[in-house]
C-alpha cells in the first residue's frame, strides 16, 4: 500500500463543501414550520360515524387485531302499518389502538360504506401508551383534517364513483332534452340515478338554465336586504353581493309573473 | 495471567539433556513472545453494523484473526406470522423485513399470489411498478451512500444522501401515503393510481438525482483517501461469492452481472434497457462504484417507464375473499440489496400454508467471516460498510 | 514594542494580570471556535446548526455550548469500577493544562503577550507534547478495550508527528535566527524574498502545509481522526468518560486548535502585521488592530481545519504512519536544508 500524496481529488472534495456552505441550508425548522404533506398521507385514521354499519369488516382484516368494536341492535318501528319491524346496529365503541397499529390501510381500503379515511394529522403523540387508543369523539374529530382526495394522473382510468356519475348526468341531460319544453323536472331522474350530487345538479342546471336564459336584468341593489344584512353584521362587500342577488331574484320572479299573467 | 513458574513446551527456552547442569537454549521466531490474542465484541450495539448484528472477533494487535457474525437479534418470525394472515396482510408485513426496499418486497409476494392464482395483471400496473421499485431502489442505494461515507469517517455525503431520500421521499408519499412501508402493491396490481403531477416531479428528480450523484463522484469517490481506504480492502474472489450464495451489487463488483431483470425479467423489464454495472476487482472501492453506477441506471430506467407509460386500469376485480389454489411457487426479484426468493405454499385456503423468504443479506453476511480473516480492524469498518445489508433481511 | 502590556512595576499584579488575561481566552476563545465549528459544519452539510439555544434574545445556537458546559458540570462523576482511580481522574487535566501553558507565550498583538521567552518555540513545542501523555493516561486506566485501542493509536501517530511540525518550526526558526515568538513575527515583518515583503508562508509554503498537516494531526482532527474514530471506537481514549472530565477532554481539542492555530500565525502568517511591512498605528489603537488581525487569521485557519473536517474521511493508521515517515520527514528536512542554504546566500 504506496503512501497517498494530497491530489485533485481532496481539492474538488473542498468545492463541495465550500459550494454547499454558501448555499441556504434545506432543513424545515420543524416546530415553527410544519411540514407539507401530500393529501395521501397516511397520518391517522379518522371515522364517520354516521356511515358505519358495524359490519365489522375492518376490525376483521386488520393486520393487528387493533380496531375494538362494539354494538348492539335496536329494533326501529316499521314506517307504516303492517310492515315488519327492522332491526339496526348501533355503534357503542369504535377505538384503535394506535400503538399496535401498522398504518397498513386494509380497513380504510376494505370498508363498504366509506366510514375510515386517512388524515395527514401527525402530531398526536402522548405521554403514555394507554392514551394511544383513541375513541370515536377522537377519531370523529379528526374528520375534519381529511382532505379530498388528489386528481389522478393523466391515463388513469376514471374511478368508478366518478363515471357513474358522469354517466348517470349525460342520461338525466338526454332524457330532459327529449321531454324539452314542459320544463319537466326529470331532475328526479337524474337524482334516482345514483344520487351523485354531480349527475344530480348536472341534469338539473341545463333544464333551469334553458328558463332563465331569456330574461335579462340589470343588477342592482335591494336597499332592505342591503340594510338588513349590515345590520346583521356582514361586511359590505358580502352585503352588496347579496342584495344584488336578491334583487335579481325578485325581478326574474316578477317578470315570469307577468309573462305567466300574460300567457 | 495465570502463568506458571516453569517454562512452557515451545517456549523460548529449552532445558538441556538430563544431568547437566540448566543449559538452556533460546529459540527465536514464532514460538517467541507469544502475545495474547484480543478476544473484541462488535455489537450489538455499536454505530459501524448497520443495526444489531454481533461480530466477535479474534484480534492480534489490529488484525483481525478470526471473525464469527451472530445473527438472530432481530428475528422476529415473519414467516410464522404470515401463515396468520391473509393475502392482502402479508403484503403490508413483508414490507417491513428489509425496510429499505419495502416496495420491491410487497412486488415479489404479489407476483408469488398473482402466479398462483394466473391472474392477468393489467399493464399500466406492470409499469407503474417498475417506476415504484426503481424509485425504491435509488433509496436503498442513496441510504447505502451515505453510511459507507460516514463509517469512513466523511461525515457530510450522509446529510446529501438524506436529503435526496427527502426528496424520493416526498414523492412516494404523495402517491403511496407512506415514507418507508408502502403498502402500495396489491394481488392484481395497485391500490390506486397515480396522483396528478406525479410523472412531472419524478422526472424533475431525476434530473436532480443525476447532478447530485455526480456531487458524491467529487466528494467522496474521487478523494484520495477514500481511495486510499478503499482500493483493495475485502476483495471478494467471483467463485466464493458464488458459492455463498451472495447477490446484487456485491456479486457485480466481483466481475458477475447475475441480475434477475435481466435474466428472468419479470413485470416489463424486458421491454426496458437495463444496464448492469460491474466491477473489476471486487473489492469496497468497486461495490461503491456499482452502487453510484446503479442509482444512475435506475434514474434511467425511471425515465424509460415515463415515456412508455400505458392508459388503463391498474387493478382486477378480486374476489370478495382472496384465495390461492392448491399448490407452490418461487418467485424471484431483483432486490436493492440483492436476490429476494418468495417460496409460497398453499393448501387452498385464505392464509398462505408457507412463505418462505430467500433474503439475500442473509447470504451477503454469510461471506463475512471469509473477508474479514487477515484484515486490520478499521477495514473491517471499511468491508461491512460496502457489504450492504439489512439486519432485519438477515433475520426475518 | 518590545515589552509586554503586563510589563508592570507591581509584579504580583502583573502575575495575576496575565494568569486573568491567559484563562479568559483560554475559557471564552475555544467556545467561540466551537460555535463556529457547529454553525459551519452544518450549513456545510445543507442544515443549520443549532437555532434554538440561545443567549438572551440572540438565537441561532449562542448559547449551545454554554448550555453544553453547565450540562456537562452538573453529570454524575461515574469512574468505571475497575478503572485505576487516580490516573483516571488526572488524565484531563494532563491533556488540558499544557493548551493553557502554552497560551502564556504567544504572542496576540503589539504587546500583548504574557511572557515572551527567549525559548518561545522550544518550549510551545516542548509544553504541547506533555498532552500526549494524558491520552495515555486515559486509554490505560479506563480498563476498557475500546479505550486502550484509541490509546495506542494515539501514542503512534502523536509521536509520528511530532517530528515534522519541529523540523517545520525549525525551518523558520532557521529563517528568523530567534526562536523567541516575538522575534520570529518582528523577523517576518522586515522579511523579503527578492524584494517582495512575504510572511514565511509564501518562501516556505511547504513548510506551512506540514505544519498544518501535523497539527491536525497532533490533535486527532480529520483526517487523522484514527484515535477517536466514532463509528468504529465510540471515543477512543474518551470513551469511558463523562460530565465535566469529558467536558476537560472537548476543551482541550478546541482550545489546541486555537494555540496551534496562533502558532501556525506566528511562525508562518506574519503574526500580528496585515502584512510584512505595513506598519501599525502605535499605541492603543495599534494593540486593537494587531490583535483583530491575528484573530482573524487564527479563525481562518480555524475555519479550514473545521472544512477539513466535513470533507475528508480518515486514513487509517498504517497509512498515517507511511504519510508523516516517508513524505512528511524528509520534505522537512529538504526545506530546512534549502532555508539554511538561501539564509547563507542571502
Amino acid at each position: 500500500m504506496t503512501a497517498t500524496l494530497p491530489q485533485v481529488g481532496l481539492l474538488k472534495g473542498l468545492g463541495v463543501t465550500l459550494k454547499t456552505l454558501l448555499k441556504k441550508p434545506t432543513t424545515q425548522q420543524y416546530p415553527h414550520v410544519k411540514p407539507d404533506l401530500p393529501p395521501r398521507t397516511r397520518g391517522v385514521i379518522a371515522l364517520m360515524e354516521e356511515n358505519c354499519t358495524v359490519c365489522m369488516l375492518c376490525a376483521r382484516e386488520c393486520p393487528d387485531w387493533c380496531i375494538y368494536i362494539d354494538s348492539h341492535k335496536e329494533t326501529v318501528p316499521p314506517k307504516e302499518e303492517g310492515a315488519r319491524a327492522r332491526t339496526r346496529n348501533v355503534l357503542d365503541r369504535f377505538a384503535i389502538d394506535f400503538a399496535l397499529c401498522m398504518y397498513c390501510g386494509i380497513c380504510v381500503e376494505v370498508c363498504p360504506f366509506d366510514a375510515l379515511f386517512w388524515s395527514p394529522e401527525f402530531e398526536y403523540s402522548t405521554y403514555s401508551i394507554r392514551e394511544l387508543t383513541h375513541e370515536k369523539e377522537q377519531l370523529r374529530k379528526w374528520m375534519d383534517t381529511v382532505p379530498p382526495p388528489p386528481e389522478l394522473e393523466v391515463g388513469a382510468e376514471t374511478p368508478k364513483e366518478i363515471s357513474d356519475g358522469l354517466a348517470a348526468a349525460r342520461k338525466a341531460a338526454e332524457a330532459s332534452a327529449a321531454a324539452a319544453a314542459p320544463a319537466a323536472p326529470a331532475a328526479a331522474g337524474g337524482a334516482a340515478a345514483g344520487g351523485a350530487p354531480a349527475g344530480g345538479a348536472a341534469a338539473a342546471a341545463p333544464a333551469a338554465k334553458k328558463q332563465e336564459e331569456d330574461i335579462h336584468v340589470e343588477a342592482q341593489i335591494d336597499q332592505e336586504v342591503y340594510d338588513q344584512l349590515i345590520a346583521e353584521g356582514k361586511s359590505e362587500r358580502v352585503a352588496r353581493a347579496r342584495a344584488k342577488a336578491a334583487y335579481v331574484r325578485k325581478e326574474k320572479a316578477r317578470i315570469r309573473a307577468e309573462r305567466e299573467g300574460q300567457s | 495471567m495465570t502463568e506458571t513458574m516453569l517454562p512452557r513446551e515451545g517456549a523460548g527456552v529449552v532445558p538441556g539433556p538430563p544431568g547437566e547442569s540448566m543449559l538452556v537454549e533460546i529459540r527465536t521466531g514464532e514460538q517467541e513472545l507469544s502475545t495474547q490474542e484480543m478476544n473484541l465484541n462488535v455489537g450489538p450495539q455499536h454505530p459501524a453494523t448497520h443495526g444489531v448484528l454481533r461480530i466477535v472477533l479474534d484480534l492480534d494487535g489490529e488484525k483481525i484473526v478470526r471473525a464469527q457474525p451472530i445473527i438472530g437479534y432481530m428475528h422476529r418470525g415473519f414467516e410464522k406470522l404470515a401463515e396468520a394472515r391473509d393475502y392482502r396482510q402479508i403484503i403490508a408485513l413483508v414490507n417491513r423485513h428489509d425496510w429499505l426496499s419495502a416496495f420491491n418486497n410487497e412486488l415479489g409476494v404479489a407476483m408469488a399470489v398473482e402466479r398462483m392464482m394466473e391472474l392477468e395483471v393489467p399493464e399500466r400496473a406492470q409499469w407503474i411498478r417498475v417506476l415504484m421499485a426503481e424509485w425504491n431502489r435509488i433509496l436503498n442505494h442513496l441510504m447505502f451512500v451515505g453510511s459507507f461515507g460516514l463509517e469512513l469517517g466523511a461525515i457530510t455525503p450522509v446529510f446529501f444522501a438524506f436529503r435526496e431520500r427527502e426528496d424520493i421521499q416526498h414523492l412516494m408519499e404523495s402517491a403511496t401515503g407512506g415514507r418507508l412501508h408502502f403498502t402500495y402493491n396489491r394481488v392484481g396490481g395497485l391500490k390506486e393510481d397515480l396522483p396528478r403531477g406525479f410523472l412531472k416531479a419524478s422526472k424533475q428528480l431525476t434530473k436532480t438525482i443525476r447532478v447530485r450523484n455526480e456531487e458524491y463522484r467529487d466528494l467522496l469517490f474521487g478523494n484520495e483517501i477514500f481511495v486510499a481506504r478503499t482500493k483493495g480492502v475485502g476483495v471478494l474472489d467471483p467463485a466464493v461469492a458464488l458459492d455463498y450464495g451472495v447477490t446484487g451489487p456485491t456479486l457485480h463488483a466481483s466481475g458477475v452481472a447475475e441480475d434477475v431483470r435481466v435474466t428472468e425479467p419479470y413485470a416489463v423489464y424486458d421491454r426496458l434497457d437495463v444496464r448492469v454495472p460491474v466491477g473489476t476487482a471486487g473489492d469496497s472501492y468497486d461495490r461503491f462504484k456499482v452502487l453510484l453506477d446503479r442509482i444512475d441506471v435506475s434514474c434511467d430506467l425511471i425515465d424509460q417507464v415515463i415515456e412508455g407509460l400505458p392508459s388503463g386500469p391498474v387493478n382486477v376485480k378480486l374476489p370478495k375473499i382472496v384465495k390461492a389454489p392448491e399448490g407452490a411457487t418461487y418467485v424471484r426479484t431483483e432486490n436493492p440489496l440483492g436476490q429476494t426468493g418468495y417460496y409460497l405454499v398453499s393448501d387452498g385456503k385464505k392464509n398462505p400454508w408457507r412463505l418462505k423468504m430467500r433474503t439475500p443479506s442473509f447470504s451477503n453476511v454469510q461471506m463475512i467471516p471469509h473477508l474479514l480473516e487477515g484484515a486490520l480492524l478499521p477495514d473491517m469498518i471499511a468491508i461491512l460498510g460496502s457489504v450492504f445489508f439489512v439486519v432485519g433481511d438477515v433475520d426475518r | 514594542m518590545d515589552t509586554s502590556i503586563f510589563a508592570l512595576d507591581n509584579a504580583w499584579l502583573a502575575l495575576l494580570l496575565k494568569v486573568v488575561a491567559v484563562l479568559a481566552f483560554f475559557l471564552v476563545a475555544p467556545l467561540v471556535m466551537g460555535y463556529m465549528e457547529h454553525k459551519v459544519l452544518g450549513h456545510m452539510q445543507a442544515r443549520y446548526g443549532p437555532m434554538e439555544a440561545g443567549l438572551g434574545p440572540i438565537k441561532h445556537g449562542v448559547g449551545q455550548l454554554v448550555a453544553d458546559g453547565l450540562k456537562f458540570l452538573q453529570k454524575e462523576d461515574i469512574i468505571p469500577a475497575r478503572a485505576d482511580r487516580w490516573v483516571f481522574a488526572l488524565a484531563p487535566g494532563v491533556a488540558l493544562i499544557p493548551a493553557m501553558i502554552i497560551l502564556v507565550v504567544i504572542p496576540f498583538g503589539p504587546g500583548l503577550w504574557a511572557e515572551d521567552l527567549d525559548t518561545g518555540v522550544f518550549f510551545a513545542l516542548a509544553v504541547s507534547s506533555v498532552s500526549v501523555i494524558g491520552l495515555l493516561m486515559a486509554a490505560w486506566s479506563s480498563n476498557n478495550k475500546y479505550s486502550l485501542m484509541g490509546g495506542i493509536r494515539a501514542a503512534a501517530q502523536l509521536i509520528a508527528y511530532e517530528l515534522p511540525l519541529v523540523l517545520a518550526a525549525a525551518a523558520v526558526v532557521v529563517q528568523a535566527g530567534t526562536l523567541s515568538l516575538v522575534g520570529i513575527v518582528e523577523a517576518q515583518h522586515s522579511f523579503t524574498a527578492f524584494g517582495i515583503p512575504v510572511p514565511y508562508a509564501v518562501p516556505q509554503l511547504l513548510g506551512f502545509l506540514m505544519f498544518f498537516t501535523a497539527a491536525l494531526a497532533e490533535l486527532s482532527r480529520p483526517p487523522f481522526d484514527m484515535p477517536i474514530a466514532d463509528a468504529e471506537i465510540i471515543a477512543g481514549h474518551m470513551t469511558e468518560y463523562t460530565g465535566i472530565r469529558f467536558a476537560f477532554f472537548m476543551l482541550s481539542e478546541y482550545a489546541g486548535m486555537v494555540v496551534m492555530s496562533a502558532l501556525a500565525t506566528v511562525l508562518f502568517l506574519g503574526g500580528w502585521y496585515l502584512w510584512p511591512g505595513v506598519p501599525l498605528p502605535s499605541g492603543w489603537l495599534g494593540a486593537l488592530l494587531g490583535f483583530a488581525i491575528t484573530m482573524g487569521k487564527i479563525t481562518t485557519l480555524v475555519f479550514v481545519m473545521v472544512w477539513f473536517r466535513a470533507t475528508f474521511p480518515r486514513l487509517r493508521e498504517d497509512q498515517l504512519q507511511r504519510f508523516s515517515w516517508l513524505i512528511l520527514i524528509p520534505l522537512a528536512l529538504l526545506q530546512i536544508v534549502v532555508v539554511a542554504v538561501f539564509k547563507v546566500l542571502a
